[in-house]
């Protein structure tokens, strides 16, 4: 008895420890180094003995007006997307669940952009931006279409959207189509039965019915936007600039790259990591909001 | 019926048509990757004057000397190959023990690394990178721009959501399946390796496809690991490092492009169901 529990211990430590070693040193580690970074004068420097300065690090992030606007931009960014995305995913989801003819091809083709990564899509969709749409509007004399939509402030933000849309829409589509094929299919007929109209039935039946997918689906939406960073490298690289509050910043410059370059351009190492400090904050906040909700619909049904 | 049938005709033409517009950024790029630069700047939108074109632009990539294509593909299969296989043995290993072995340490050890999963790479990226030096200044062993280092933070970034899939998986397997093959005379790991891991085979394909395509599409670890312009490369890192740094070829940038996607898109193609399943899986449960 007592030699076998040695074997489990023994097996016990020996299966779990790759991965154990890997997760302490590659996350655990860093992450508390991290978080006490960004109270010292952190310089990136390995080995460095860092002086230690209290919150000045995130008290100068309060009067840093191009966080301050990036910040902004992300949560606006992150709002419009959520609502562009789980529109444009519904709507494609009750288009492919319909009888049609080429049903399997379109699900797996708008699908397909989520498979192919975020920094190729983006260098793709600023040609297009840049070259292919501007032609189309010299051709078809669409004013709007001849300037590009990247070399203004506020166009180029809803291109970014567009674009991060267009990849992800596929995605959330398809957790709506799975919820979509849940609702009862007898619960339809017997409404249309009783009269009720295709408006009616998606109104009464089947939104109620999915409202848990909605819930997933904005906070899986809401989060990943919150985090883009490679699209955004590629398709605008936070540009062009614009002012805010009398100073120049970088008009799609989201949290993600700003702590990039606040580290890497600007080689502010204990600043960046103070920002990165924060936006993991907002990240546990949205997550426990998310947890929150979950369990009170648990309590709902 | 007459009008079911016709609504359900417009239905298809709307889709259809929508679907084609999605597909028109692909329209612009396959054309444009097989045309020369001057017809890149006169007609980007029509269709190649000769697909010959297609031959001599291919040459140039393979040619070029700051894409170093051929070998960035190389180095993308092995760091995305070794990767993969360190991620599921390793993940499935440790969920295997976790699950079977009820105390105190185990269920610590498991709720760690679900709280994991909710923190952001940014929050750790800036001091991985100084802490890998710092090992490197204390072992002698390099971890920043070599392969073994790249797969290392793979295994740790990859293992928390791997272990969370496989632990789920393996909590329905009856637990009598193992006690019968101890009785006969089986070893622990014996039970793991012949008889467990053989029927963790559809979650391990989940495992497989999730961390495969992060991994072949990642951009920020890799920069950040193993830099630009360094001996070894990813695709996505010789790419931007190609765009970033001279005038734009884009009909050369095209063709790259191309050549980037075709390995996944084709993957997709295969295996459309699995992948589809399997991503929508994964990050719903994660």
């Amino acid at each position: 008895m007592n030699r076998q529990s040695t074997e489990a211990k023994v097996v016990f430590w020996g299966f779990l420890s790759p991965t154990l070693f890997a997760f302490v040193m590659i996350i655990v580690i860093p992450f508390i180094l991290g978080v006490y970074y960004s109270f010292t004068e952190w310089t990136g420097v390995a080995g460095a003995s860092n002086a230690w300065v209290g919150l000045q690090n995130y008290a100068h992030l309060l009067r840093e007006k191009r966080f301050f606007y990036s910040f902004a931009v992300t949560a606006a960014y992150s709002l419009v997307s959520m609502v562009v995305i789980n529109l444009v995913a519904f709507v494609l989801a009750l288009l492919v669940t319909q009888e049609l003819k080429g049903r399997n091809i379109y699900r797996a083709g708008f699908f397909l952009p989520n498979v192919i990564g975020g920094l190729i899509l983006g260098y793709i969709w600023q040609f297009v931006f840049n070259s292919a749409l501007p032609k189309l509007g010299d051709l078809l004399s669409i004013g709007f279409l001849r300037k590009s939509m990247l070399a203004d402030p506020r166009t180029a933000f809803f291109a970014l959207v567009f674009v991060v849309s267009w990849q992800y829409a596929g995605y959330i589509m398809m957790i709506y189509v799975a919820a979509l094929q849940n609702v009862p299919q007898e619960l339809l007929e017997a409404a249309a039965i009783d009269g009720a109209g295709p408006w009616q039935r998606l109104r009464h039946i089947t939104l109620p019915m999915i409202a848990p997918a909605f819930t997933v689906n904005s906070f899986l939406t809401l989060v990943n936007s919150f985090k883009q960073f490679d699209v955004n490298v590629s398709l605008t690289g936070g540009m062009p600039t614009t002012t805010f509050a009398g100073e120049p910043v970088f008009a799609t410059e989201l949290l993600a790259m700003n702590i990039y370059n606040t580290a890497f351009a600007m080689n502010d190492y204990a600043r960046g990591q103070a920002k990165a400090v924060v936006f993991f904050v907002v990240l546990t906040v949205l997550s426990l909001l998310q947890v929150y909700f979950n369990k009170k619909r648990e309590v709902e049904l | 019926m007459r009008r079911r049938k016709a609504y359900l005709l417009l239905l298809e033409l709307v889709t259809a048509l929508l679907f084609a517009l999605y597909f028109s950024p692909f329209y612009i790029l396959v054309v444009n990757a097989f045309k020369s630069r001057y017809e890149v700047l006169t007609d980007v939108l029509g269709l190649p004057d000769s697909w010959s074109q297609a031959m001599a632009n291919l040459r140039a990539i393979l040619a070029n000397p700051n894409l170093r294509f051929g070998a960035s593909a190389v180095s993308s299969v092995i760091i995305t190959s070794c990767s993969l296989v360190v991620i599921a043995l390793f993940s499935a290993m440790a969920a295997w023990v976790l699950v079977r072995t009820k105390n105190r340490v185990s269920t610590f050890v498991f709720m760690m690394y679900v709280a994991a999963m909710v923190i952001p790479f940014q929050v750790v990226m800036l001091p991985l990178v100084s802490w890998m030096r710092m090992i490197h200044q204390w072992t002698g062993i390099p971890m920043l721009r070599t392969y073994h280092g790249l797969i290392f933070a793979y295994l740790g970034f990859g293992s928390s959501l791997s272990i969370f899939l496989y632990h789920g998986f393996i909590k329905g397997i009856p637990k009598e399946l193992e006690e019968a093959a101890i009785i006969d005379g089986c070893s622990r790991p014996q039970v793991f390796f012949r008889i467990i891991l053989p029927i963790l085979r559809p979650v391990t394909v989940t495992v497989l496809i999730l961390n495969g395509i992060w991994i072949w599409n990642d951009f920020l670890l890799p920069l950040l690991m193993l830099g630009i312009g360094n001996e070894i490369q990813t695709i996505p890192l010789a790419i931007a490092g190609f765009i970033g740094s001279f005038v734009k070829q884009w009909e050369l940038i095209m063709l790259a492009l191309l050549l980037a996607i075709v390995p996944v898109v084709v993957l997709f193609l295969l295996a459309q169901k699995h992948i589809i399943r399997g991503m929508v899986e994964g990050s719903v449960k994660g």
